[in-house]
């Protein structure tokens, strides 16, 4: 059972990347150099509609709170982040879209996950030096959610309602979705929106 | 053709939440680390090894968490590595029925031919350095675009938040140096 939900939902997400432009390095480069904004927008309104439809589930009951798994934070993190955003914006590929843009036929996005893989490599075998560094050990408590969510074995930073926090939140990235403009700067005449 | 932000926003985040709703959230970049271990297990067997309480391995990071990732690589078919090889089918089938990709954007994307031409080894190299720095980063984050940033900034993961501030704070800048010519 739980491979045939891989299989629809994982075929379901390849598909959705593949139609609203993330698996190609032309979108993602404009949408970073702030030239073309149409795919940061679909993002926006994609974590805003997923964190609404979570958080009212789970208000409702209809949603296992179980089900939420949510990452440590670290120095680390941030660091890693830093270096994912310049290889993404240079490639154009993130891990997702990257195997799923090699699948649709683009060739350099082969040679990325080559990298990717010998990248993943290197992590593992120098994972314990950053161990040992301290910049893994979790702050802030580690594995937290802003609000607190009843229910959720993951501590809040804050003691209001998480699953208010994260509607709140969700409608705010939809907002932000919808103010967005086409474009920031340059090019000189603002493209009109649609 | 791209779909319209709306519909494509909303497409997406149904699946983000149905990911949740029915399993667990959507992840990629562990799956690089998944393929690396199943590689050298094969081709040196003493990687990961069964253990009375489950697996182990000779890599401390396959180890770590009770073994989590090595007993993920001694049994290739579980949920997130077929969630991946799905993913690229669903992206392959998507991108069929609508007719493919030209030949010129199979072999690199419009945008760089703008900035750089199109010798293709000049775009390889890039892109291989590119894909070694985005998972090195991705595993010591602890995850990627669609685990921090997606589905973490979607539970108010305050990891996510983090993650999302250093990956655009380099990305942005990059892509601004490298990609603002626009044809």
């Amino acid at each position: 059972m739980s491979l045939v939900l891989a299989i629809v939902i994982g075929a379901a997400f390849g598909a959705v990347l593949d139609r609203i432009g993330a698996t190609s390095p032309n979108w993602i480069g404009k949408m970073l150099a702030l030239t073309n904004l149409h795919l940061m927008k679909t993002i926006l309104l994609a974590i805003g509609t997923g964190s609404v439809l979570m958080f009212a589930g789970q208000m409702a009951g209809l949603v296992d709170v179980g089900h939420m798994s949510v990452k440590a934070a670290y120095a680390g993190v941030f660091i890693g982040g830093l270096m994912l955003g310049a290889g993404w914006a240079a490639a154009g590929y993130c891990p997702g879209t990257g195997v799923c843009a090699a699948a649709s036929g683009r060739k350099d996005a082969w040679v990325f996950i080559a990298g990717g893989l010998l990248g993943a490599a290197a992590y593992m075998v120098t994972y314990p030096a950053w161990k040992a560094s301290g910049l893994l050990d979790n702050i802030a408590g580690g594995k937290v959610t802003l609000g607190t969510v009843p229910g959720s074995k993951f501590d809040g930073l804050m003691a209001m309602s998480g699953d208010l926090l994260g509607i709140i939140l969700g409608a705010a990235f939809i907002a932000i979705a919808f103010i967005l403009p086409e474009r920031i700067g340059g090019g000189g005449v603002a493209v009109a929106a649609e | 053709m791209t779909l319209d932000w709306k519909l494509g926003g909303l497409l997406l985040g149904v699946v983000f939440f149905l990911a949740v709703l029915l399993v667990k959230p959507i992840g990629v970049s562990t799956q690089f680390v998944i393929l690396d271990g199943i590689i050298g297990d094969a081709v040196n067997s003493e990687l990961v090894t069964k253990t009375d309480e489950g697996y182990t391995s000779t890599n401390a990071y396959l180890a770590k968490s009770g073994g989590k990732y090595a007993k993920s690589v001694a049994n290739p078919l579980n949920y997130s590595f077929v969630f991946v090889l799905a993913m690229m089918a669903g992206a392959f089938l998507s991108n069929m029925a609508k007719g493919g990709l030209s030949a010129q954007e199979r072999s690199m994307p419009q945008i760089w031919r703008n900035s750089f031409g199109d010798t293709p080894m000049k775009r390889y190299a890039v892109v291989f350095a590119s894909g070694f720095i985005v998972l090195y980063g991705a595993r010591l984050a602890g995850g990627c675009t669609s685990g921090h940033m997606m589905s973490g900034m979607m539970q108010t993961a305050l990891s996510g938040y983090i993650f999302a501030a250093g990956a655009f704070a380099a990305a942005v800048p990059v892509a601004i140096l490298m990609y603002r010519k626009e044809n």
